[in-house]
């Protein structure tokens, strides 16, 4: 199991205060978080894994504070980005994953077969050899996806993952996504998505506003932007 | 696999290194001849065939025209010919080496040649991921520059210099801070 803990959290950016003391436990496997532009979740995403860490209050991943254990908490949290080609490093797919192996101590061979086996698993084994920047959007997704989960986080966070895609391929990496044995925190705008999920999260203003299940979170989130 | 593929990444960055340097030697059009025959018949030799010289070169289109007009205008005809047949083999020859070689050995090559620069203070794993990164860049770069002339288009602005620059600028600078925290993310920081 995983725990992520929030305790009071504020960020602020310069004079702005952008999230305004946060505080949750989340240890279910499926939590969403929706909400509109600006209103602070990309903020509350990025605290799980220390890329923002909060101007008071703490985040505790399993324990561990991000604010002095970024790179422990990094190992445990695989981020995906909005637009897999920023995320996406090496030129090639393949290489591309190898590259979350590269300090892993293990050897060249046991490497390729890890990232054989990944990609296999993700519908990029014909892709490997491939330049990255010839795949499709939702290819690109997926091996954005496949490169964090080949190093095998507790915790994937995923940043509106679908919301360059089109309709197939959200129904990709939105496949994808519901399979992984991992916790997943999914910030999202498509309501489709979250049906499944434990809990969502309804971030406005800066402030949770709502914490439920779906089907009682996903209509007041409707009423909230009505 | 062509015997240009089958040779080790390090030899084939060794010899890029030569080579460039007697490029920077090049003075006369003879020599800026041989030197594109040269670099053609290597692409032969790797089985390449002129699609490829030309996807290379390609990003070039735009950029020597404007070295052309500005060296034929301090440095005469001759020499912005010259210069520039020998800036565009460089740029092909670095181009053979890259489409022959897989990205992760260049690397790996990169690294065991830099090792030894670690004692005066250079990381050499960082110096091989910027090129990585460089690389990687051309095709984002590409496309955020051909997204930036369709909306200009769209608006009928095409000949309007900033209204190209401004938003590929902007747009290149965010891309670059998108990797940055996606560089952190995946632990390349730690
Ligand atoms: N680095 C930053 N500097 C200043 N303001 C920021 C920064 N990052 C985010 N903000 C502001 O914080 C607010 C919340 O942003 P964000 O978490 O990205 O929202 P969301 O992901 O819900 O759209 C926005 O008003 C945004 O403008
Ligand atoms: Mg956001």
């Amino acid at each position: 199991m995983t725990e992520v803990v929030l305790d009071d959290v504020h960020v602020r950016h310069g004079e702005r205060e952008v999230l305004h003391g946060v505080s949750l436990r989340l240890t279910e496997r499926r939590v969403a978080v929706i909400g509109a532009n600006g209103s602070g979740k990309s903020t509350l995403a990025r605290l799980l894994n220390g890329l923002i860490v909060p101007t008071s209050g703490r985040v505790l991943v399993d324990g561990l504070d991000t604010r002095r254990r970024g790179r422990e908490v990094r190992r445990r949290v695989g981020f995906v980005f909005t637009d897999p080609d920023a995320q996406i490093i090496m030129p090639t797919v393949a290489e591309d994953v190898a590259y979350s192996l590269r300090r892993s101590g293990l050897s060249r061979a046991a490497v390729a077969a890890r990232v054989a086996a990944e990609l296999d698993r993700h519908g990029l084994a014909d892709h490997a050899d491939h330049p990255a920047h010839l795949l499709s959007g939702g290819q690109k997704q997926l091996l954005a996806l496949t490169s964090v989960l080949v190093t095998a986080p507790r915790l994937v966070v995923a940043d509106e993952p679908t919301t360059l895609l089109d309709l197939r391929n959200t129904r990709a990496v939105a496949d994808r996504l519901a399979a992984l044995d991992q916790h997943v925190v999914l910030v999202t705008h498509d309501l489709d998505l979250v049906s499944g999920f434990d809990r969502v999260l309804v971030v406005d203003g800066g402030r949770v506003v709502v914490d439920d299940v779906p089907a009682a979170a996903v209509p007041a989130y409707r009423r909230l932007m009505a | 696999m062509s015997p240009v593929h089958r040779l080790g990444a390090g030899t084939k960055l060794a010899a890029l290194c030569v080579c460039s340097l007697a490029l920077l030697a090049v003075r006369s059009p003879v020599g800026a001849g041989a030197a594109v025959v040269g670099v053609l018949g290597l692409y032969a030799l790797a089985r390449l065939g002129p699609r490829a010289v030309w996807s290379q070169v390609r990003p070039l289109r735009w950029f020597v025209p404007c070295v052309v007009a500005v060296q034929w205008a301090t440095l005469g005809p001759l020499a912005a010919c010259v210069l520039t047949t020998r800036l565009v083999a460089l740029v092909a020859l670095a181009g053979l080496v890259t489409a022959t070689t897989p990205t992760s050995l260049l690397l790996a090559a990169l690294e065991r040649a830099l090792g030894p620069l670690r004692r005066v203070g250079l990381d050499a794993e960082r110096a091989a991921l910027v090129l990585a990164l460089a690389v990687r860049s051309v095709p984002v770069l590409t496309a955020l520059a051909g997204t930036v002339r369709d909306a200009q288009r769209a608006r009928g602005r095409e000949h309007d210099v900033r209204a190209f620059a401004v938003p590929l600028v902007v747009g290149a600078l965010r891309q670059a801070d998108a990797l940055g925290e996606a560089l952190r993310a995946r632990g390349l920081d730690d």
